[in-house]
């Protein structure tokens, strides 16, 4: 007697369908980026204040290395000329390290903070429940939320590398831009792998997974080398190259390292301390990816059937 | 025959909450929790392709879980559910595709995108194409009469506004069942008429529409369902046309009384021939409000001589046909508020 209409389910429908929720559910964010655009002045801008300290005491080093050269009796013209072109390159290229760092700082923030704890204030909002009952994969859902957040947070971290090649004159070569751009999407793609994960992870944790957020920031940065050559942590005896390691594993880390060497040029090779060949990093970075968003779907779809089982996909009061 | 929505002893229970903290409770709290709470229990129910389904039952009586499970939000802790024919454990995906639901109170969407921007989005994760979006969105607007805030940040509507909203977030995407959980809560008399006229609309006009609705107010109820469901600790107590209820008590009669506001109700139920009664105090006024459902007109002297003799005046007495809130009164034993 069914009076309904069939719904289609065949493979196009559900292509496009996806296609459409990813687009709609990264469309607050990509809009939201516009609707408010004193905002980006400011998220440009601040996070150059938490690099400058790195920078001045990179160039205090450079200028100090730069008196001792000129100060040094024993050396010919052209020697302490040399001398001094090594030190300039060698302080670009650490400015350039910190200033890359902070740039890809905002993606690693953006991930652990608002990407992790989405589903979390989604279901606190009450749009998780209307997201879950919709036909869309819940890939694209996660999607979406990734999409959005990477096109946010690219305007923010475009406008800070902009702001610090101006503020701190940093000097970029780049020889080979297909490989930064292929290392720079799939850092993306696997530090968004990574946030969908935490999200569903947070789903069932709610507010204590808060804090595990809070407990992840710092020694993250410390141990992915936001602020110095990440390769310097193995010139630490002992517990230098585990934390080095362990802190691989976030795709920032290996992602900036090979950053690094592909926008500075070989002449800065020795300043920046290599973790491994590009080729490598970019090789371990795709397994990540594709591990992540793995790692993110299972965990999603086991965490979801758990949640309809506890009550724990509603938040309460609706 | 197929069912648009058929339940099987359906049972929810939620688990009690763990200790986090180790404080004395009071009786009260330790009630409501801790220990599992059953909130539905051996639902079995069918609603029919095209029908008005309203559900009708006290606060915690179960309506919302039941919308979560056919809504394929919550699972089952027994029994099955079926919406348009597949299993909501089993099957979801199918079920998601032709339903939606909107909750009175609602407050989902982004603040910072505009009412239109905000549906338009909901519309996506169905996969509706975004001109068909757009040309629904526009209509149902100039409908719910909120075409003049289409443009408007949804963190700046009003309450009704919102809940206007959430009404064609509900309609754009076409859904052959569509739940509503309370949708007329908190709205003004016209908001809510225009939304009652429109759910009667859809279903009547369109072929194979069926909705089930959940709803405090008898009236609501009354005029729109076509079969109801009266529904109180987890357990469907009856099912039928709201004339068939409130047949099933004509064999009773009910009376009104406003009196002076009174205390001492114990000993109207211990009488003979009361099958219940309700209270409800006008503070205004200080006087009450009581409804009898009697077995027959017996015990009404012995009522008024009761009130009386407390030294309580009598202001009205009244003999009336029976509404949905006697049936309701009769079967739960208290009125609604
Ligand atoms: N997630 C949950 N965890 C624990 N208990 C819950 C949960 N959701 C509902 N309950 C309990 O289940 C019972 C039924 O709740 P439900 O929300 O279905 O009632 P309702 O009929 O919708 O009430 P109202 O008219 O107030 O909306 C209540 O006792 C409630 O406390
Ligand atoms: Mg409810």
């Amino acid at each position: 007697m069914s009076a309904a209409p069939a719904r289609r389910t065949d493979l196009r429908y559900r292509l496009g369908l996806n296609a459409r929720a990813v687009v709609g559910r990264s469309y607050p964010r990509i809009i939201g980026a516009n609707r408010e655009p004193s905002w980006i002045v400011f998220e440009a801008f601040l996070p150059l204040l938490g690099i400058a300290s790195y920078v001045f005491i990179y160039q205090a080093f450079g200028t100090r290395t730069i008196a001792a050269i000129v100060a040094n009796d024993s050396l010919t013209q052209a020697e302490r000329e040399a001398a001094i072109a090594g030190a300039h390159l060698w302080v670009n290229a650490l400015v350039a390290t910190v200033v890359l760092g902070g740039t890809m700082v905002a993606f690693w923030l953006n991930v652990l903070w608002s990407m992790a704890s989405q589903l979390y204030w989604e279901k606190e909002i009450g749009n998780l429940q209307l997201y879950m009952m919709a036909p869309m994969n819940r890939m694209a859902l996660l999607g979406g939320m990734a999409v959005g957040g990477m096109f946010m947070t690219s305007v923010r971290a475009l406008s800070t590398l902009a702001a610090g090649v101006i503020v701190f004159g940093v000097v970029f070569q780049v020889a080979d831009p297909l490989s930064l751009l292929a290392v720079f999407f799939v850092t993306l793609i696997a530090l968004y792998g990574m946030g969908m994960m935490f999200a569903s992870l947070y789903l069932l944790w709610g507010r204590e997974a808060w804090n595990l957020s809070a407990l992840m920031e710092e020694p993250i940065f410390f141990s992915s080398g936001m602020y110095f050559p990440v390769g310097g942590l193995f010139k630490i005896p002992g517990w230098g190259p585990a934390v080095a390691l362990a802190g691989s594993l976030v795709p920032a880390t290996l992602g900036l390292d090979a950053l690094r060497q592909l926008t500075l040029g070989p002449a800065s090779q020795a300043a920046i301390l290599p973790l491994a060949p590009v080729s490598t990093e970019l090789l371990i970075l795709c397994v990540l990816a594709v591990g992540f968003l793995v790692l993110a779907r299972y965990a999603l779809a086991y965490l979801e059937v758990l949640a309809k089982r506890e009550g724990k996909l509603t938040s309460r009061h609706q | 025959m197929s069912y648009a929505v058929e339940t099987r002893d359906l049972t929810r229970v939620f688990a009690g909450k763990k200790h986090r903290f180790r404080r004395k409770r009071t009786a009260d709290e330790a009630d409501e929790h801790l220990g599992p709470v059953t909130a539905l229990d051996g639902v079995s129910i069918q609603i029919r392709e095209g029908e008005l389904f309203g559900m009708l039952g006290p606060n915690g009586a179960g309506k919302t879980t039941l919308i979560k499970i056919l809504a394929t939000l919550l699972l089952p802790t027994s029994g099955q559910a079926f919406v348009a024919g597949h299993d909501v454990a089993k099957d979801p995906f199918p079920i998601r595709q032709r339903i939606n639901m909107v909750s009175g109170g609602e407050t989902s969407g982004y603040g910072l995108l505009t009412a239109r921007e905000n549906v338009w989005m909901f519309s996506q994760f169905y996969g509706v194409p975004s001109r068909v979006s757009k040309a629904r969105i526009d209509e149902l607007m100039h409908v719910f009469g909120l075409w003049d805030k289409r443009d408007a940040k949804v963190r700046m509507l009003s309450t009704g506004q919102r809940q206007k909203m959430n009404m064609i977030r509900g309609f754009v995407t076409d859904p052959d069942i569509l739940f509503l959980d309370e949708p007329t809560l908190g709205l003004d008399v016209n908001a809510a008429r225009i939304i009652r006229e429109y759910v009667l609309n859809w279903v009547r006009s369109q072929k194979g529409k069926t909705v089930l609705l959940t709803t405090h107010y008898m009236a609501e109820a009354d005029q729109m369902c076509d079969r109801i469901a009266i529904i109180d600790k987890g357990k469907i107590l009856a099912c039928d046309t709201p004339e068939a209820l409130k047949r099933m008590i004509r064999t009773e009669t009910t009376f009104r009384l406003e009196v002076d506001a009174i205390r001492d109700t114990a000993s109207f139920s211990s009488m003979q021939g009361v099958k219940n009664f309700s209270l409800t105090n006008d503070i205004g006024t200080n006087r009450s409000h009581l409804t009898f459902i009697l077995e027959d007109e017996g015990p009404v002297a012995e009522i008024l001589s009761l009130i009386t003799s407390q030294g309580k005046k009598v202001h009205s007495l009244q003999k009336s046909e029976p509404t949905l809130e006697d049936v309701f009164i009769s079967m739960v034993g208290r009125g609604f508020e």
